[in-house]
């Protein structure tokens, strides 16, 4: 901030000099120029700047009013700049011991050198004027501050103002599936921002993002980047095609310095498909039914860098019960007050060990408070989009109707499944035959009809040994994760393994075998598992992500039952 | 889980070879299951019935198993039969097909009594 002080002594033409004050303050002072007005005009060099450190400053403090400056020698380069600028006399202008300005005289119009009378009145006048000049800074430093204070607070309640009224009013209710999402702005307001986007086929869009830069250059920046994102991707759907088009749609209008990293998923409800593509923002986390939690992870540059560019894209599949968090930096950035950082590890763990109770926003939150303590002035924005597939979903319609029960019964979040067991098994042949124990032990209390519960003993056998082989390949140290759930109305059984790159539809369909092929020796005798499990229980679903796969089987507990049927 | 979990015998009845089984049929029994099965043709019966009485456990790789033992009885000419099933298997081996190739019955007499008789 540049504070000038003005002084005028005489209806002279004046030169300016600046001196640099420690660095806080600059102010100029002023040369009054006792030459005629024609020659002044001539004599204008540029402004000469004192460093603070020059030792013209020192020596000024010291000296006892007027200086002559012809008579000084000092290894100053700012004592040179005056004397090349003409001037003759300068008289420091102290106040409280702080050098605040200088008057500085060229000679005289007379060409008589200044008298000691001259140099009395001087001295007097600076005595007297250095207060006063003093004063006419801060004050002008107080108003200086005060416009641009307001200047800020007007920016800073535009740039709310949009995010405000760009960030979505409500969040997507799609049955099946819990979708939350949490912004908290800066004072300064960042440049994150969350977006879903609805397609007519029922798919859901979800987006995140964060624009370099604060205030309104970064929320004008977060509106186009939204609006272009909006209409790109109903065009295009495919999530890295999306980001591609972008891209080119910003990269020219986009100013030097700034770009925006966003992450694009689109979610299939029906089946818990998500693709995604990241223009370089960070990577959300996705809680596995068996607790792991792991990255999505799709490589990309971020919006607005460079032309050209391509974005990978990926899909996993949300089993029932399983979440993925979307954040961006201003979590994982804060800092505690021993300047230390929460980081993603932190975060990482955050989301393995989220339980029932609170939402993982809130546990989160709870969690990011109690680190950076009460006084903590937030840095950045904060923002958290969580999507959760409710636990039981897969079976639409068994889904709603418990819905309707569980509200009655507990008002657990719309859904009654609770837990009656959840193990793991080492990936060794024949451990199928614990696995069918263990869970007949869990189902004990549903008091199965005979015949159901060997269907169900025969699937989960069935299941686990295509875990074990085909998931796990039979390493003892991958284990198979078996979770038992039940709800009023059915039982699921999720056999998950760590042979997420199998690629199966997550509606399966499997047709019987050919067995008149395998009698005649024309087939391998074998291949009947997913048969078996499909015909022994009434619905199965299949899902898998990058590191695992997930066979679910769901038993109705009541009404028809399409599998007792087929027999 | 041991190694040998299936027992197999063969026993000679008139017409037909009977093969007691006893135990899991997965993958640990198909050594026990082919040699019995070997054994059982050696007898020179036209008639093979598995007894599965005393089966208490069958996986896929077990259907697979019989489902082999079903070819080979097919390439030889001889009659595959089966009794002794709980509910459960017999329900399996109607899901699979496999009852449209070997006659299942509920016991051993029953199946004897089908079994002995002359091939028409």
């Amino acid at each position: 901030m540049q504070t000038v002080m003005e002084l005028v002594l005489m209806a002279t033409p004046l030169q300016r000099l600046r001196l640099t004050r420690t660095g806080r303050t600059r102010y100029e002072s002023q040369m009054i120029q006792m030459q005629s007005a024609d020659r002044a005009h001539q004599l204008m060099p540029a402004p000469i700047d004192i460093v603070p450190n020059d030792p013209i400053v020192a020596y000024f403090l010291s000296a006892p009013g007027a200086v002559e400056v012809d008579k000084l020698y000092l290894d100053s380069p700012a004592l040179q700049a005056l004397k090349a600028a003409g001037v003759k006399i300068a008289v420091p202008l102290v106040s409280q011991g702080e050098l605040v300005g200088l008057l500085n005289l060229g000679p005289r119009l007379s060409e008589q050198d200044y008298s000691t009378d001259d140099r009395g009145l001087l001295n007097t006048l600076a005595t007297q004027s250095a207060p006063a000049v003093r004063v006419a800074q801060l004050v002008r430093d107080q108003q200086t501050q005060a416009r641009a204070n307001e200047r800020i607070q007007h920016e800073l309640r535009v740039a709310q103002l949009i995010q405000k009224t760009l960030l979505p009013k409500d969040l997507p209710a799609l049955p099946g599936w819990q979708v939350n999402a949490y912004y908290q702005a800066a004072r300064q307001v960042g440049g994150d921002f969350y977006d879903f986007i609805y397609f007519d086929d029922g798919r859901l869009g979800l987006v995140i993002g964060d624009v370099t830069d604060k205030g309104v250059p970064a929320a004008l920046l977060m509106a186009t980047t939204r609006s272009v994102l909006r209409a790109i991707a109903q065009r295009l759907v495919a999530p890295g095609q999306v980001l591609e088009r972008v891209n080119e749609v910003l990269y020219p209008d986009i100013p030097p310095k700034m770009f925006v990293t966003c992450l694009y998923a689109l979610l299939d409800p029906d089946s818990g498909q998500l693709q995604f593509a990241n223009a370089g923002h960070d990577l959300p986390y996705h809680r596995h039914t068996t607790g792991e939690v792991t990255e999505l992870r799709a490589t990309g540059m971020p919006l607005g860098l460079m032309p050209g560019m391509h974005y990978e894209e990926k899909q996993v599949w949300l089993a029932p019960g399983e979440i993925i968090l979307f954040h961006s930096d201003g979590i994982v950035e804060a800092h505690n007050e021993h300047r230390e950082m929460f980081g993603f590890p932190r975060l990482m763990r955050l989301v393995g060990e989220h339980e029932d109770g609170k939402t993982l926003k809130e546990f989160v939150l709870d969690d990011l408070a109690a680190f950076t303590g009460a006084d903590w002035e937030q840095e950045d924005d904060i923002t958290m989009v969580t999507l959760q597939r409710s636990e039981g979903y897969g079976v639409t319609e068994v889904a709603s109707r418990s819905t309707t029960r569980s509200n009655e019964a507990d008002g657990n979040n719309g859904n009654d499944w609770r837990t009656l067991a959840e193990f793991t098994l080492a990936s060794e042949p024949g451990n199928e035959r614990q696995a069918l124990a263990r869970v007949a032990e869990a189902v004990r209390v549903l008091n199965l009809p005979t015949k159901r519960l060997e269907q169900l003993k025969t699937a989960v056998a069935e299941a686990t040994m295509n875990a074990m082989e085909h998931g796990n390949h039979y390493q003892p140290e991958k284990p198979v994760s078996i979770k038992v759930l039940a709800s009023h109305k059915a039982l699921s059984v999720r056999v998950t393994d760590h042979g997420g790159t199998r690629t199966l539809s997550a509606q399966p369909d499997i047709e019987a075998p050919d067995l008149e092929a395998k009698l005649a020796e024309l087939q391998t005798p074998r291949g009947w598992g997913l048969f078996l499990i499909k015909n022994m229980v009434d619905e199965m679903h299949i899902s898998n992500d990058a590191s695992h796969h997930t066979v679910e089987l769901i038993v109705y507990l009541e009404g028809e039952s399409h599998a007792s049927e087929k027999s | 889980m041991p190694a040998k979990s299936l027992e197999a015998h063969v026993r000679q009845q008139p017409r037909v070879a009977i093969v007691d089984l006893e135990g899991e049929i997965d993958s640990f029994a198909e050594d026990a299951l082919n040699a019995a099965y070997a054994e059982a043709e050696s007898r020179d019966s036209h008639v093979i019935l598995l007894n599965f009485s005393k089966v208490d456990y069958i996986n896929s790789t077990g259907i697979a198993l019989i489902v082999g033992l079903l070819a080979r009885a097919r390439k030889s000419k001889r009659r595959l039969l089966a009794c002794g099933l709980s509910d459960h298997y017999v329900e399996i081996f109607q899901i699979t097909r496999l009852v449209d190739f070997m006659s299942v019955f509920p016991d051993e007499t029953s199946a004897l009594a089908d079994g002995s008789k002359p091939i028409s």
